[in-house]
């Protein structure tokens, strides 16, 4: 891989050609996404598109698979347990094998991806709402308010998060809006910590005090002055948090404590094949694995490489 | 020194206050403990006096005071469905995590920080990076499914280890011990290598971090400077300093290392603490569920604690303040 140039103009549609408009636009933002120093480290680049690919294979899910796993009405038995490569008897191929049911691997996987990215992502939108909400208020108000939300968010963060989750699953049973309840309770405090100390710094420079002396109304002075400057470090957070949020939730669904058996997210599906891992059949468990793994350590990446950005210590 | 400890202890027993409350609302939400006791056909007689004899009909609030009263006088009842008092069941278990957290930790710090350091120390050499990606991963990749390649790959495929149980334990202290036996060795090391993997990647982070950004402090020049070899300045100069967020760590993950526990014990059935609360959790045994919450949160405060003391102890800034007060 040979960085472009960026000095190299962009390409232009010859005069008398017909214009198009959006293929240079894309073409020039793709170079100008190539020159931006994020693309300097080429491992960022492949992870990113790696995350890209895979949540657009989760969300293409119907046309890219050969069967909706979660119709029972065309699961045959028969087909059950089939190592990779072999025949089903709808005349498809099951590439990655097939589970303990009859459903086709790479299609059940794809449709858990599904589940556990809807799921992680609303648990990391509600957390990130809530926590930052947090946050802003303990450092705008100050005094005892501020006191008391950090000395809550401090007790929670050193309490490990898959024990809070365990126990909020428990107490809510199963079900997917359960499940994002007990995601959003493990990790809202990250971001509340993380928004606080931003926010805290800010709330004590001078541009924040001179917008606060106009009549403008403070929740605007917040939201409009002060998030905004908070956001790089919240931005790494999240990207983290969503990773996590996935990992959380495919082992809360391992436990048992995820998602009910109808609609199986990717831990789900690996906790049903490792009952016939002992006898040889990895398939079932492993390949679900091999697709979350690629997810979580892909969007780590990204995440490590915006961190590494954002970093004064690290800035050249 | 004094002020200081008992204002720490004070806070904690407010904690435990608070988590007790939370705890008890939280297994009170759960489920109707008498459909579990009883079998379904079971008489409306019979029914209302086993929901009498739990004291069930009495306020939440009369509850929670006879639930602090007993949980005070150290009674955390029986358990539902192993039909002795929890404590000792949960005596009976802990042992198993604690050996197996143990290992776990001591083993992920004592390489992961070295290597660490090396990486810190070279970063941009072949080595640090691979360690580097080898952290990465141990981050990313779930717990509960790098046990399932550990069983796919040491048990089923290379038959080298087994696959789950504890093996054989002699007793020390009248506790049994799978650390003191061979066998028991072997039915550790695959589940302490499973949990070590996650606090290893966080050891050689932390490492690495603090020895790049110790190696370009004054210090390390002025060592340097004094002819003091690159290996002395490691151990001697940069070692210390950077210790203070390794035992943090090294505390606080020993007790999410215990919660962790939970997923490697049930991938290797090993018959610890985690295992239990999971069982207890899918069989609605409500005495088990709050005697493990409320231990693990004293737990907790207590590690919070001692982690707390040992900055003091480690810190001379910190000391010198506390000291001064």
């Amino acid at each position: 891989m040979t960085p472009t140039d960026p000095t190299t103009p962009i390409d232009r549609p010859a005069p008398g050609e017909p214009p198009v408009a959006s293929t240079s636009w894309a073409l020039s933002a793709w170079r100008r996404f190539w020159s931006s120093e994020f693309a300097e480290s080429h491992v960022a680049v492949v992870a990113l598109v790696v995350v890209v690919l895979v949540v657009l294979l989760a969300v293409l899910a119907p046309w890219v698979t050969p069967q909706d796993p979660y119709d029972l009405a065309k699961l045959r038995l028969g087909d059950a347990r089939r190592a990779p490569g072999s025949l089903s008897s709808d005349g498809f191929t099951f590439w990655l094998g097939s589970d303990g049911q009859g459903r086709d691997l790479w299609s059940a996987i794809l449709y858990g991806l599904r589940i556990s990215l809807q799921i992680s992502i609303a648990a990391g939108v509600i957390a990130f709402t809530l926590g930052v909400g947090i946050g802003l208020l303990a450092a705008y108000r100050g005094g005892w308010a501020e006191a008391f939300l950090m000395r809550v968010v401090d007790l929670q963060l050193s309490f490990p998060a898959i024990l809070l989750a365990l126990v909020v699953s428990a107490v809510l049973g199963q079900g997917k809006w359960q499940l994002i309840a007990s995601l959003v309770a493990a990790q809202y405090a990250y971001f509340a910590r993380t928004a606080h100390g931003a926010a805290a710094t800010e709330r004590s420079r001078e541009y924040v005090e001179a917008a606060l002396s106009t009549p403008l109304p403070a929740s605007q002075v917040v939201l409009r002055h002060i998030l905004p400057n908070c956001l790089p470090p919240l931005i790494v957070v999240a990207t983290v948090q969503v990773a996590n949020a996935i990992a959380l939730e495919a082992t809360l669904s391992f436990l048992g404590l995820g998602m009910p058996v109808t609609e199986p997210s990717l831990g789900m599906l690996i906790a049903n094949g490792f009952q016939y891992l002992l006898s040889g059949r990895y398939w079932i468990s492993i390949y679900p694995g091999v697709a979350l793994i690629l997810l979580i350590v892909a969007i780590n990446l990204v995440g490590d490489r915006i961190r590494d950005q954002l970093n004064p210590r690290l800035r050249r | 020194m004094i002020g200081f400890l008992f204002e720490r202890l004070l806070q904690a027993l407010v904690v435990l206050l608070v988590i007790s409350v939370l705890v008890f609302l939280g297994v009170y939400a759960i489920g109707n403990p008498i459909d579990v006791l009883l079998s379904p056909d079971a008489t409306q007689s019979i029914r209302e006096e086993a929901i009498r004899a739990y004291g069930l009909d009495l306020p939440l609030w009369q509850q929670y005071f006879g639930f602090l009263r007993r949980l005070l006088a150290g009674d955390f009842g029986q358990s539902f469905i192993f039909n002795m008092p929890v404590l000792e069941l949960i005596f009976s278990r802990l042992p198993a995590t604690l050996e197996l957290t143990l290992t776990a930790v001591l083993a992920a710090t004592l390489i992961g920080v070295p290597l660490g350091m090396f990486a810190g120390y070279r970063p941009d050499s072949g080595a640090a990076r691979l360690i580097m990606a080898l952290s990465t991963l141990g981050f990313s990749v779930p717990t509960f499914w790098i046990g399932l390649v550990l069983i796919l790959t040491f048990a089923v495929n290379l038959g080298w280890l087994p696959a789950g149980g504890r093996g054989d334990t002699l007793p020390l202290f009248g506790i049994e011990w799978s650390v003191l036996t061979v066998d028991g060795w072997q039915h550790l090391v695959l589940p302490a290598l499973n949990l070590s993997l996650f606090k290893f990647a966080m050891m050689v982070r932390l490492a690495r971090a603090g020895t790049r950004e110790m190696m370009l402090t004054d210090t390390v020049r002025f060592a340097r400077a004094a002819g003091e070899s690159e290996w002395t300045i490691l151990r001697r100069h940069v070692l210390p300093l950077i210790a203070i967020p390794i035992v943090t760590v090294f505390g606080l993950e020993f007790g999410s290392t215990l919660a962790f526990a939970v997923v490697t014990e049930t991938i290797f059935s090993w018959p610890g603490l985690g295992k239990l609360i999971i069982d207890s959790i899918t069989s609605l045994d409500r005495p088990v569920m709050v005697a493990y919450l409320m231990l693990v949160a004293l737990l907790f405060i207590l590690i919070n604690l001692t982690v707390d003391l040992a900055y003091v102890a480690l810190d001379p800034r910190l000391r010198a303040r506390k000291l001064a007060r």
